[in-house]
């Protein structure tokens, strides 16, 4: 069984009697990316603050590599926790060159050019460790500071919002770089970030935090496909919901028959997602299409149902037979997601 | 002018970036111990004077206090002091708005020059100013001189509140220009167009848009005036106005009970207090009127037109009388000085005495504030508050009022100290810590916290961070503060005329007695060697304050 790198138990965090961080328990097996998600001002960077050490909580238990480093009574400070931290905006030593940067965190006694050179070599900027962190881009600073927080082989790295200074154009390709770098190192990594597409495709298991809560800790994909609450779901990316009733294992809602996933007797709420509905264009459809915004690859299409409600479908290419006036048949998955009112 | 140009440096320094405010809920961890023990210790260094100073006066017993204050002549210095305060904040108004607004909104020919020239009487210390304003304009002063021929063989005295009112106008009414100035500066253009767009004519969109906008500046400006006027002590001594801090003096120098002086010395604080609420409360009020930040477009400038000539008179003479003349009289006693053979020496000693005192105080006070600042910037909350009022309170006390309080505590109870140059440094400590903190305290607004974070999940100990990051992040608002504080200390008159050991004589209170004994020339080669001291000190200032905007 592999080692669990950082457990969190109850861990909860109040500022002025709100609660920043509210009873999140967390656990992450060694060499694996944790993502946390959530809207600003959820948590998730107190969370990871809590986990370093910057901040102490107000209850929980803390655990790295199965020692307690927080729990009533102890309090290890950040400097004996073998958490390495990437900050947001990178926190290079601006006085030290990139050399000088990354051997910050090692031994004094240690092989100490040997293990910058290695960690240097790691993130592809050997040549560059006797500059100084002004003279570099906004992804080499990354690249140093990630290389400064592996430098002293962490049980844990975290990175708060790794991507968010970077341009857009850059971000995918940064992206890809970073998780080969950590995958390398055979980092165990928790990330914070408030962009979903950043946190499914870089992450291993992602928990999903509103008001101070740890809501949902899944993988990605069950993540997407099956979310725990109607909130977490809008949050999650373009989403449908319709009214439905459920009676005798059977859904009816206003796309018709569906079967009731085993939910009780009752009103519930269907979520569909948009790229879930198939439209055909027809005459004889139920369905009006309102308005129709093209992107390219592919195109979002708001239709209006005769019983007044509304609904988006996403389709692929550029086809241009939905436009706004043109009655549409919908056809809808069998699975649908349901949660009762 | 140490109490104002510190003052004026906190001011300019209290911008802080974006990052501060936004991390600040999250400092919540406990600083520490060796920093509050530090801190806690230079705090009470800089409650002391005041605190003994009540001890003292309510010794007197409560009869004898009422009896003090009641006192016909009481009520004179105090109605005195407020009237030339006020006096002197008005005029200094009136010249400050209107120097501003020629140099920065219109065509006023020469506009770089002035602008740089208006500024300039700041670096005269109020003494050496009013020690000019004497030599040129006093009863038998140079003017007087000039005229002799034409029958004229006494001037209309100088001495008292018209002199003190002129002197005193002269070299704090750049307190204002600065602050309109960027006040006029941070303006949006775009604001004033908008208004004459609505069919507003220029004259009223000055009054309507314009005045109300700058009424914060203005505001700031002209309590730093009048908080300057009452610490003031060179200048209407020499001029002979009885203002508090001249009845202070003569009533500690003059009588054996000393518990008058005391008193008066509370009084003043009680006055002082009073403006500083006032100017914190116009403060709170201002941040309402901050105009927008984005305003880069510059507006275009007013045609002064037919008044280009008047415009140029008024900024020529007042920049004549600020600056010209005093080192105009500086430079004909220096040289009247050295043809009569008088000499000029400086008396290397006396240069050396003000070197170590105030190379002293600047190191002392420079390492007292880093722990302070330390704890007000990283660790805010309500018992930093409560640091940041002890530490901060040497604006609120004029130098005499601290120099007062030192002398009785080392006249009682540490009488080894007393008259030695440890407690002279002790005082200056006290009295420039502001300064030293406000610099390194800006200083450490600049340095992320993220990077001591990052160094202590590195593996570093909050100590090593402090030596091995902070440290060095911090060298230059250190020095910064060292030269400050050092170029304060040279200029200090009160405090070192009280407290200096016997025959230990400095530039200030060399031109000090000098003038009060009309040897002119004396007094005027340490004058000169202290306006360029203070001229550095200013310009040190502003352009840190140029480096914030």
């Amino acid at each position: 069984m592999t080692k669990i790198a950082i457990r969190s138990l109850h861990l909860s965090k109040y500022f002025d009697d709100t609660a920043a961080v509210d009873d999140v328990s967390l656990s992450l097996p060694q060499g694996q990316f944790l993502a946390l998600l959530g809207p600003s001002g959820c948590g998730k960077t107190t969370t990871l603050r809590l986990l370093a050490g910057f901040e102490a909580p107000d209850r929980g238990e803390i655990y790295v590599d199965d020692r307690p480093v927080f729990r009533p009574g102890l309090n290890v400070p950040p400097e004996k926790r073998r958490v390495g931290m990437v900050f947001q905006e990178y926190a290079l030593f601006p006085h030290m060159t990139v050399a000088d940067n990354v051997a910050y965190g090692l031994p004094k006694n240690a092989d100490r050019t040997r293990r910058v050179d290695e960690t240097l070599e790691l993130v592809g900027l050997r040549d560059i460790k006797a500059r100084m962190p002004h003279e570099l881009s906004g992804g080499q600073q990354q690249r140093v500071a990630l290389a400064r927080a592996l430098a002293p082989n962490p049980a844990l790295v975290l990175l708060d919002e790794p991507f968010s200074n970077l341009d857009a154009g850059l971000r995918g390709q940064v992206r890809v770089e970073v998780r080969q770098i950590l995958r390398d190192a055979g980092a165990t990594v928790i990330f914070v970030t408030h962009d979903q597409e950043e946190a499914f495709s870089l992450a291993d298991q992602v928990a999903v935090m509103m008001n101070g809560r740890l809501l949902q800790l899944d993988s990605p994909e069950n993540l997407y496909r099956r979310p725990a609450t109607r909130s977490i779901a809008t949050f999650l990316g373009h989403t449908n919901f319709l009214t439905g009733q459920i009676s005798r294992d059977r859904l009816t809602c206003e796309l018709g028959h569906l079967p009731g996933n085993g939910q009780p007797d009752g009103p519930v709420q269907v979520m569909i997602r948009p790229e879930d509905l198939r439209l055909t264009a027809t005459e004889s459809g139920p369905a009006t299409v309102v308005t129709r915004s093209f992107y390219g690859h592919d195109q979002l299409i708001e239709l209006q149902l005769d019983s007044g409600s509304r609904l988006h479908s996403r389709i692929l290419g550029s086809s241009g037979q939905f436009r706004p006036g043109q009655r549409v048949a919908i056809a809808s998955p069998d699975d649908v997601v349901l949660y009762p009112q | 002018m140490t109490v104002t140009a510190s003052k004026l440096n906190t001011i300019l320094t209290r911008i802080e970036p974006a990052w501060t405010r936004r991390h600040r809920h999250r400092q919540s961890n406990t600083p520490p111990l060796f920093l509050v023990i530090v801190a806690v210790l230079v705090a009470g260094a800089a409650v002391l004077p005041p605190a003994y100073l009540v001890v003292r006066a309510a010794g007197a017993g409560a009869s004898k206090v009422a009896d003090i204050l009641l006192r016909p002549r009481t009520i004179e210095v105090f109605f005195g002091s407020a009237g030339l305060a006020l006096a002197v904040g008005l005029a200094a108004v009136i010249i400050g708005v209107t120097l501003a607004w020629l140099t920065v909104r219109t065509d006023l020919p020469g506009r770089r020059f002035w602008a740089v020239a208006t500024v300039l009487p700041l670096t005269l210390p109020s003494y050496v100013g009013a020690f000019t304003l004497i030599a040129a304009l006093g009863p038998r002063g140079m003017v007087q001189d000039w005229l002799e021929p034409l029958g004229i063989d006494r001037l209309p005295s100088i001495y008292g509140f018209p002199g003190a009112l002129l002197a005193l106008t002269l070299f704090t009414y750049p307190y204002v220009l600065l602050s309109v100035r960027a006040g006029l500066r941070g303006l949006d253009p775009s604001l004033e167009e908008a208004a004459r767009s609505l069919g507003r004519s220029p004259r009223r969109v000055f009054w309507e848009i314009t005045l109300p906008h700058l009424r914060p500046s203005i505001y700031a400006g002209g309590l730093l005036v009048a908080l300057y006027t009452l610490s003031d002590f060179g200048a209407v001594s020499l001029l002979r106005f009885n203002s508090f801090t001249r009845a202070i003096y003569l009533q500690y120098s003059a009588s054996f009970d000393r518990s008058v002086a005391a008193v008066l010395a509370l009084l003043l604080v009680v006055l002082t207090m009073l403006i500083l609420t006032a100017e914190s409360y116009m403060r709170g009020k201002a941040r309402y009127y901050r105009s927008s930040a984005g305003a880069h477009r510059r507006a275009r400038p007013v045609k002064l037109g037919r008044w280009t000539i008047p415009a140029l008179i008024f900024t020529g003479s007042i920049t004549l009388l600020g600056v010209g003349l005093p080192l105009l009289v500086i430079g004909f006693w220096l040289i009247r000085g050295l043809l009569a053979g008088e000499t000029i020496n400086l008396g290397w000693d006396i240069l050396l005495n003000s070197v170590t005192a105030s190379g002293l105080a600047a190191g002392v006070a420079v390492l007292a504030a880093i722990p302070v600042a330390v704890l007000l910037v990283r660790f805010p909350g309500f018992r930093s508050r409560w640091l940041e009022r002890s530490v901060y309170l040497g604006y609120a006390l004029p130098g005499i009022v601290i120099a007062l309080a030192l002398v009785f505590f080392g006249a009682n109870y540490a009488t080894f100290l007393y008259q030695t140059l440890a407690m002279l440094v002790f005082a200056y400590m006290v009295r420039f810590l502001p300064q030293a903190v406000g610099s390194t305290r800006a200083s450490l607004l600049q340095i992320s916290p993220r990077l001591e974070e990052a160094a202590r999940s590195l593996g570093r100990t909050p100590r090593q961070v402090l030596t091995s990051i902070t440290g060095p992040l911090l060298r230059p608002g250190l020095s910064t503060g060292l030269a400050l504080v050092f170029l304060t200390g040279m200029k200090e008159l009160p405090a070192t005329l009280l407290l200096a050991p016997t025959e230990f004589y400095t530039l200030a209170t060399r031109i000090w007695s000098a003038t009060e004994e009309a040897f002119f020339a004396r007094a005027a080669a340490p004058s000169l060697l202290l306006v360029l001291v203070s001229a550095i000190a200013v310009w040190i200032i502003l352009t840190q304050e140029e480096k914030k905007v």
